[in-house]
Formats: C-alpha cells, sequence, structure tokens
C-alpha cells in the first residue's frame, strides 16, 4: 500500500522535475543558454512542429546539430561542461527544472496510487450491463471488481467479445474511455485502487486541487 | 420624412464612397462630409422649403463630386469597390439579366459550397410573333452582399467540381454558358478534389467544352477566376479587377514578410499600381475582349441601367461566337460587328461541325495571348529555317507514322494472325512430336538448371539501382562534411558523410529513404541516355512585360547565376533509345515560376511533340507558381498551356509529369495537374497553396507534412511516388506502358 500524504509531502518539498540534459553523441559544445535561471519552454504547436528553446549547438563533423528544450521550466545547472569543450556521447550538458503543474501532480498521485487497466485492442468498450446500470444510477466509485470479472465488452467490426478485468480487487476510481468512441490499445481504461484508500485519495487530490501553487 | 430619407441615402452614398477611398486623404470626400454633416446641423432650424432647396443642392454636389471622384479611381480603389457588400452579385445579375432562372443544387448555405452558384435559366426574345427562349447554362462565384458562409467567393475544390459537372451537363444539352467570376481566389485546401487539381481539371475540361462560353469578370483572383474563365468571349466590367494575385499577397511577397505580417498599406497600393490589373489594362493586354463601363464607383444593385447593358452585351456575345463557327452568318455578324447589342435573333445549338470549329478558335485566341510579353530575338532567318525544319519533321512523321505507319501496321496484324493461325495447327503436332522424341531419349540429362541463381538471394540493387555508379556527380558531394537528415527524431537516422550521400548514393538517405535535394543537372545526365539531349526553343527569353519596378534586376540575375534564359529549359533527349520531348521547369530560376516565356516554350514543345509524335515528359524541379511580376501574362499561362496539353493528349500522345521538390500553385493547378500519369520523386511536396497562405486565408492550422508527396497520393493527386535512383526504369516502363495510339515508337 503506498502512503498518499508522504507522497504529497515530497512533492512539496521538491515541486518541480529534474530533467537532465545529455549529449546525444559525441561533439563540440556550443552553449546557447549559458546560465542558470535562463527560461526555457518546450516543443508547441498543435502537432508540437515548433521546437523548444534551443540549449546547445554541438559541433561533429562540420555541422553543428541544435539540442532544445524538451519541456518548460528554467536551467537549474550546467554540466561540467565548458563551452567549446569536446565532450563524448552521454555526458551530462545541464539539468533543467521543470516545475509541475496541478494536472502533472494529480497525475503523479493517481499513477502511483491506481492500478490501470489497458484497453487489450482497438476498439469501443462498454461496461457489462449489471455494471453499466450501477455505473450510471451510483457512480463508478460504488463498484467493486474482481480479478477475472467480466467487465468490459468490446465492439468492433460488427463482432462482440466480453473482457475479463485482471488485476488487483478495488473499486473504480475513474473510467478513462466514453462510450461510443474508439479507444487505441494499450490506453487506459479505468483506475482502480483499494476501497480503504479511497477517501485518502480523494483527499490529496481535492487539496491539489484547491492549494498547489503553480510556478511559471 | 422625405427629408429624412434623403438624408439617409446621402449617408449612405457618404459610407460606400468613404469605404472605397478608405484611408486616403482626399479633399473632394473631406468636403463632402463636411457639407453633409454642416447640413444635417442646420436643417431641424430651417423652413421646410428651404430645407428642401438646399438639400437639392448637395445632392447636386453629390452627383457632381461622384462623378469627380470617379476619374480619380486608383487601382487599389477600384479593389475595394469589388470587394465592397454593396457589389452587384450574382444573384442579383440572375434577377435582372435572365428573365428566369432555377438554382441548382443550393439553398443559401445548405449547398455543397454556397460561394458556388449553378443556375438553369433563359432569355426570352421576341421576335415578330414569335417568342424564343433560350436556354444557358449559368456559372459563377456568389459573395452574397457579405453572407459569411460564402467565404467571400473562395470556391472550395468541391465547389468547382460541381462547376465542371454542369458544364458538362451543358454541353450534354448543347446550351451555352455564361460564367460570371467573382472571387479573389480559390479556397486553398488539398482535401479531396483538391484545389490545384480540380483547377485543372476545369481547365482541361473546358478547352474542348463544345459550347459557346462567355465569362464576365469582376473580381477574377488568380487559379479561382481561371477555373471558369477559359470561355471565348471574356466581357471585363470597367470597375474589375483581373490579376494574378491579391495586392496585399503581392505585397505579402515583394516586401518579404513571412508568418501573417501585414505589408504596409503603401506597398500595398504600389502592388496594385503595378500589377496592372484593371479593365483598361486587360483589354489593352488583349486579356479580355471588351469592357463594360459600369456607372459611377462602381454597379451597385440598385443600377438597372447596367443589368440592361450587361444582358446586352451577354446576348450579343453568345450570338457573335455562334455566328462565327455557324455556317449561315453574313448579315447578321456584320450586323453585329458594326453595333454591340444589335437586334439580331441567333440560335446557340451547335452542330458538330460548327463545335469543332469553336474548338479551334478558343485555342487560336489563347494561343495569341501574351506573345509580348517575352522575347525572342533571333533573326528572321533562323526563325523561318526552325519553322522549316518543323514543317518538313512533321511531313516525315505523317509519312512515317501516319501513311506508310498505318499500311505497315495492317500488314504486321496480318501476319501476326497468319502466324497464330499456324501455330494452333503446327503446334499440335510439334508437341506430338517433342513427346516422342523425348520418350526415346531416356536416360538423357535435362538441361542445366541455374540452381544457384533460382535459390540464392538476389542483389536488390543490381542495375536499377546502378551500383551507385552515376554519369553526374553533385558538386554537394565535394564538402567533407556530414549531413543530418531531418527524420533523425523520428526514424533515428545516424549521420552520413556528404560525399557518400551526395555520390554513391544519390542524395538518398540510406536509413529512411528521405530524398535530399539534388540539382536539376543530376536528372539530366542520370536519366536520359549520355549526349543524347538536344535543345529547342532555348533563344525564348523571360523579360519584364510589366515594366514592374526592379525585376528587370532580379531577372538578369537570374539569367546570370543559372545561365538559361528563363526557367523552363525544353529539349529532345532519349531513354534507353526512346525519344522524349522535355519541359524541364528550373526551381534555381527565379523559384522556378512561370511566365509568358516559360509558357510560351512548353506550348511550343508541346506542339513540337505532337507533330513528332513523341511523348511527352514534364519534370519539375521545382515551380513556385505562376510569376507575380508578369501579372495576367503569367497567369493566362495557366489556360494557355493547359489547352496544348488537351491537343497533344487528344492526339494521341503520351504526358508525364514528374514532380520534385516543391511544386505549387498555378502550374500544378493547370498543364501539370491535368496529366492522368502525375509521379512525384520521394520526398517532394506538392499543393495549391504553402502553408502560411492556408493558415492566413483559411484560420486552419497546418500539420508540417500536409503538403507532401505521400498525403498527395493518399488524396488521389498524384499516381505514384518514386525513388530517384530508380527513375530511369521507372520512365522506361511508363513509356512502353502508357500512353494514347499516337506514339512513333508503336
Amino acid at each position: 500500500m503506498i502512503d498518499v500524504k508522504e507522497l504529497l509531502r515530497e512533492l512539496r518539498e521538491e515541486p518541480y522535475e529534474k530533467i537532465s540534459i545529455r549529449a546525444p553523441h559525441s561533439g563540440k559544445v556550443e552553449f546557447v543558454a549559458k546560465e542558470p535561471g535562463v527560461r526555457v519552454v518546450g516543443p508547441s504547436g498543435t502537432w508540437k512542429e515548433v521546437p523548444g528553446t534551443l540549449l546547445v549547438r554541438m559541433e561533429r563533423e562540420n555541422v553543428k546539430k541544435p539540442l532544445y528544450a524538451p519541456q518548460k521550466g528554467e536551467v537549474m545547472s550546467l554540466g561540467e561542461v565548458g563551452n567549446g569543450q569536446f565532450v563524448q556521447a552521454g555526458q551530462e550538458l545541464m539539468t533543467i527544472r521543470h516545475y509541475l503543474t496541478r494536472e502533472e501532480v494529480i497525475a503523479r498521485i493517481l499513477r502511483r496510487s491506481l492500478s490501470l487497466f489497458l484497453a487489450p485492442e482497438k476498439g469501443k468498450y462498454y461496461f457489462f450491463p449489471d455494471v453499466d446500470i450501477k455505473v450510471k444510477t451510483k457512480g463508478s466509485q460504488s463498484v467493486h471488481i474482481e480479478d477475472g470479472m467480466e467487465l468490459f465488452i468490446l465492439s468492433r467490426m460488427k463482432r462482440e467479445t466480453s473482457i475479463r478485468y485482471s488485476g488487483p480487487a478495488g473499486i473504480i476510481y475513474a473510467v478513462y474511455f466514453e462510450t461510443n468512441d474508439s479507444v487505441d490499445r494499450d490506453s487506459p481504461l479505468i483506475g482502480v485502487c483499494p476501497e480503504d484508500q479511497l477517501g485518502q485519495i480523494q483527499e490529496v487530490v481535492s487539496r491539489v486541487q484547491s492549494d498547489w501553487e503553480e510556478r511559471d | 420624412m422625405d427629408i429624412e430619407k434623403r438624408i439617409q441615402e446621402l449617408r449612405d452614398r457618404l459610407k460606400y464612397i468613404l469605404d472605397i477611398f478608405g484611408p486616403d486623404e482626399n479633399t473632394n470626400v473631406i468636403m463632402l462630409e463636411a457639407k453633409l454633416g454642416e447640413y444635417v446641423a442646420r436643417e431641424p432650424g430651417l423652413p421646410k422649403q428651404e430645407a428642401v432647396r438646399q438639400l437639392e443642392t448637395l445632392e447636386e454636389l453629390f452627383r457632381f463630386l461622384e462623378k469627380k471622384l470617379e476619374r480619380e479611381l486608383t487601382p487599389m480603389n477600384k479593389v475595394r469597390i469589388v470587394r465592397h457588400p454593396q457589389r452587384i452579385c450574382l444573384k442579383d445579375i440572375l434577377e435582372n439579366v435572365y428573365d428566369n432562372y432555377t438554382e441548382i443544387g443550393g439553398q443559401d448555405d445548405y449547398s455543397i459550397d454556397p460561394s458556388m452558384l449553378i443556375a438553369r435559366a433563359y432569355i426570352t426574345r421576341k421576335r415578330g410573333n414569335k417568342v424564343h427562349n433560350q436556354a444557358v447554362m449559368v456559372i459563377g462565384q456568389e459573395k452574397g452582399h457579405g453572407q459569411e458562409f460564402r467565404n467571400g467567393g473562395s470556391v472550395k475544390p468541391w465547389g468547382n467540381a460541381k462547376a465542371l459537372h454542369y458544364m458538362k451537363v451543358a454541353e450534354t444539352e448543347n446550351i451555352p454558358i455564361h460564367t460570371y467570376i467573382f472571387t479573389p481566389g480559390s479556397y486553398p485546401i488539398e482535401d479531396y478534389p483538391g484545389a490545384a487539381q480540380q483547377i485543372a481539371k476545369n481547365l482541361y475540361e473546358m478547352a474542348g467544352l463544345k459550347v459557346p462560353i462567355v465569362a464576365v469578370i469582376s473580381e477574377g483572383g488568380s487559379g479561382g477566376a481561371e477555373a471558369i474563365g477559359l470561355a471565348d468571349t471574356r466581357i471585363m466590367m470597367s470597375h474589375g479587377y483581373y490579376s494574378v494575385i491579391s495586392p496585399e499577397g503581392a505585397a505579402a511577397i515583394e516586401g518579404r514578410l513571412r508568418g501573417g505580417q501585414r505589408a504596409e498599406p503603401k506597398l500595398i497600393e504600389h502592388c496594385a499600381k503595378q500589377l496592372k490589373m484593371t479593365a483598361d489594362d486587360n483589354r489593352a493586354m488583349g486579356f479580355v475582349d471588351w469592357k463594360i463601363g459600369e456607372p459611377e464607383l462602381g454597379a451597385r444593385p440598385e443600377h438597372y441601367d447596367f443589368f440592361r447593358k450587361l444582358r446586352k452585351s451577354v446576348i450579343s456575345s453568345t450570338d457573335e461566337i455562334v455566328l462565327n463557327v455557324r455556317g449561315m452568318r453574313l448579315f447578321r455578324s456584320f450586323a453585329l460587328r458594326r453595333h454591340k447589342g444589335a437586334d439580331v435573333y441567333v440560335r446557340w445549338s451547335l452542330d458538330s461541325r460548327a463545335k469543332e470549329r469553336l474548338l479551334w478558335t478558343r485555342y487560336m485566341k489563347f494561343r495569341r495571348m501574351a506573345q509580348d510579353a517575352y522575347l525572342d530575338k533571333r533573326h528572321w532567318f533562323s526563325r523561318g529555317s526552325e519553322w522549316t525544319s518543323e514543317f518538313i519533321s512533321s511531313l516525315y512523321s505523317y509519312f512515317r507514322y501516319d501513311l506508310f505507319g498505318k499500311q505497315h501496321k495492317k500488314v504486321t496484324e496480318l501476319a501476326e494472325d497468319m502466324h497464330a493461325e499456324m501455330q494452333v495447327v503446327v503446334g499440335r503436332s510439334t508437341r506430338y512430336w517433342k513427346n516422342v522424341m523425348s520418350k526415346l531419349s531416356f536416360g538423357k540429362a535435362k538441361k542445366d538448371v541455374d540452381k544457384a541463381g533460382l535459390t540464392s538471394l538476389s542483389a536488390w540493387d543490381d542495375g536499377a539501382q546502378n551500383s551507385g555508379k552515376w554519369q553526374y556527380v553533385s558538386s554537394q558531394a565535394k564538402l567533407d562534411r556530414a549531413v543530418v537528415c531531418p527524420n533523425t527524431s523520428v526514424h533515428g537516422c545516424l549521420d552520413q558523410w556528404a560525399p557518400d550521400l551526395f555520390g554513391e548514393w544519390a542524395g538518398v538517405c540510406s536509413f529512411c529513404g528521405h530524398h535530399f535535394p539534388m540539382e536539376y543537372q543530376w536528372y539530366l545526365h542520370n536519366i536520359f541516355d549520355p549526349g543524347s539531349i538536344y535543345e529547342v526553343f532555348s533563344e525564348i527569353e523571360s523579360t519584364n512585360p510589366l515594366k514592374f519596378e526592379g525585376f528587370d534586376l532580379k531577372l538578369d540575375e537570374a539569367k546570370r547565376k543559372t545561365g538559361h534564359k528563363c526557367g523552363c529549359m525544353t529539349f529532345e533527349a532519349r531513354i534507353e533509345g526512346t525519344s522524349v520531348m522535355v519541359a524541364m521547369f528550373m526551381g534555381a530560376f527565379r523559384g522556378g515560376s512561370v511566365g509568358a516565356a516559360e509558357g510560351e516554350k512548353f506550348m511550343r514543345a508541346m506542339e513540337r511533340a505532337r507533330k513528332k509524335q513523341l511523348p511527352f515528359l514534364s519534370y519539375v524541379h521545382g515551380t513556385a507558381g505562376i510569376r507575380i511580376q508578369e501579372g495576367v501574362n503569367g497567369v493566362i499561362q495557366m489556360p494557355r498551356c493547359t489547352m496544348a496539353v488537351r491537343r497533344y493528349t487528344e492526339a494521341g500522345g503520351l504526358y508525364l509529369v514528374l514532380y520534385d521538390t516543391n511544386s505549387y500553385a498555378g502550374p500544378v493547378a493547370s498543364f501539370l495537374g491535368c496529366s492522368p500519369y502525375q509521379f512525384a520523386v520521394r520526398s517532394a511536396n506538392i499543393g495549391f497553396a504553402g502553408p502560411g497562405v492556408i493558415k492566413e486565408t483559411t484560420g486552419m492550422d497546418i500539420p508540417p507534412n500536409y503538403h507532401n508527396a505521400y498525403q498527395a497520393l493518399s488524396r488521389g493527386h498524384i499516381q505514384g511516388i518514386w525513388d530517384r535512383r530508380e527513375i530511369r526504369g521507372n520512365l522506361v516502363q511508363s513509356l512502353q506502358t502508357m500512353g494514347g495510339r499516337n506514339l512513333y515508337y508503336r
């Protein structure tokens, strides 16, 4: 069992993610983001087609290759490499500090405390009729599920198959799919948590929702 | 109450004037504004008679100054007039010019494309006691006085497809077509049938449409206008514009603006002037047949006199077209020539011989356009000798392939039949004897079979890939550096050393197959048989027909840099012994843009290929579109070249198109896009408008690979994608398997 409160405390102490930027290949380094504290942004655009901030240019065999910031944040520290120095692949060039947003914190907490049931193949998913009635009348968190229980109906290309749940017993904390929408393979269908942790998780999530301070 | 109404009318007139003259400071406009303001302030205190008298004076002033302003109109003012919501639109014309009409396939926004309006209309003419109802198909863009769902007359590809469908209906029904052009340009999206490809189809079909077509141009914006603009008679409204690009677009290109930056109003105004887009300019250059005068400051729905004038014009134009191609016409055509809108009656249906004449007249009309927009500095003697040699070669091909060839073919076919008949008889007995002989030769070992050849793996790059030995090696291969593939992040391609990549590997990433651009020389030397290239029409030279400011210098620079006189190189060459006519568009010469010289060369090459019965290949090493600095001289190449293509393919040729690097806009939307055999070199981009323009005009976000050749293939725009190293082999295959009946080698 996971101590959710402990997890939250950890997150409070370090409300960011450290991203280590390493040399993808050997070459001469030319820093563009030269000092700690420089703000950077990640890729943007509908298709993430606009690259993020340029961090470093690495020159190898007369070609300068750019290295862009993968996430929004600020440069936390520079590695022990000087400007214009030759480095080997894998050497740390700098660390970026990415401050977690409210959604990211909740996602982290849920990822650690819930067990996810993934879609075994692409198709439309429905709950089994008796589960469906329960979900619709009393909400998903009233449904207790166990390993081996018939839980879903998968409908694809004019055929229907029943899918059995496999995983730890508990209640359905969250439903991640919409009826009538096609779900891709391996995307989560439901998140399950042990019955006794439900209250605790709900409390932590609502606390994050209300008091987490987002930083730019 | 009456006074109130009249004041309101003056207010509306002033507002219209302000809209037209926009930001320009004009003393007349300021005076009108001041006078009206003064009168409105004074009016409540005046006795009624005095108020009416002063109002009449004011109205007189309005009339006087409107006349004066009319004379001061700049091209940009005219652009604002045609874009004004009060400008007449197609619905007004249908109401007022035709006697009755039924709109087809659309009721306001319930339409496949509300910006394209189709109607079956008729015109009633009375001759003595007899009433004639003459049916026409009316096709045109509808702006709908600012109705938003009509997109301001920007037609989507399916709207143009609908127009084409009904043009064909008109052809079946043998009734004339009247098209009305009210478009700032086509709606630039690639979804099937695709903006460019559909315009190309329209042009191709219109080139052979066997009914009279009259086009009336109010706002003729580039490709969108051409989609329904290839007509026997083109009339232009005096306040309209007909241009290769909107002034704003030209200013954005001239000012080298990117990413939604706005051009200065001054630059836009300047470009509008330089593009020579008004009715007078187009009339002078011969792109429209005549201009129809509009009331002061442009026609609006209340100008009924104008509609009457327009009605007369379209009727007499249709009459004239029909009379020109029909037998019995003597007095009527004379009367029409003497007096536009003369009152004669002409039946509008055509018989089959008149139809043929109609097509020929239409072709010649466009063939003669833009002849002053390129240079041909040759001596008359060399022109004459070229003409003679072409004449001789066409005579030769007539005797060789038509006269003798046909007899030869008949004899061969007869021989083939005889041979096949014989085989049936002889074959049976031969088989019998073979059987007997093989049984007699028992024990004798069977023929050796190449077991190793059958069981071991074949080397995939033998032959077809030239084993990495190329006739021409790119200068990019001389640099000692590594090259990063743009697909590294997706496919994890490693860096490649330039001499390997551009030398042996022919510029193809050996990890993901990405094709790096190569110079056109690479293709010249590696696709065609060595030493077989024979350039023709090389003397035709690009020039600056509109005297566009600063363009002479840019043109000289391009000529100096590339060593060519224009962006299109035409030559005869051989591929594995088969002669081919090739037109190559070079990206290095002003972005591969097409102007009058390029179009003329393309047309001549097409004609030469038709006469000599050669297959034709358009190799597009890159084209950015029509050359905007040549204005309509450039845009008119779209219908011209497409007509040449149609004449060539109908004569039984093979027209292949091969796209490389980037091919966009006008050329793709006409003479390239109309080919049934379009192929792309891998990693090419093909489309109508670039991502920036699409974003700007439609507000849609465009994915990075929107114009990629694979996308074009899945949209059905092209017919296949070729690896650069296999172009030669694929061309050989195409020459043997595709195309019509009249190829010399068949």
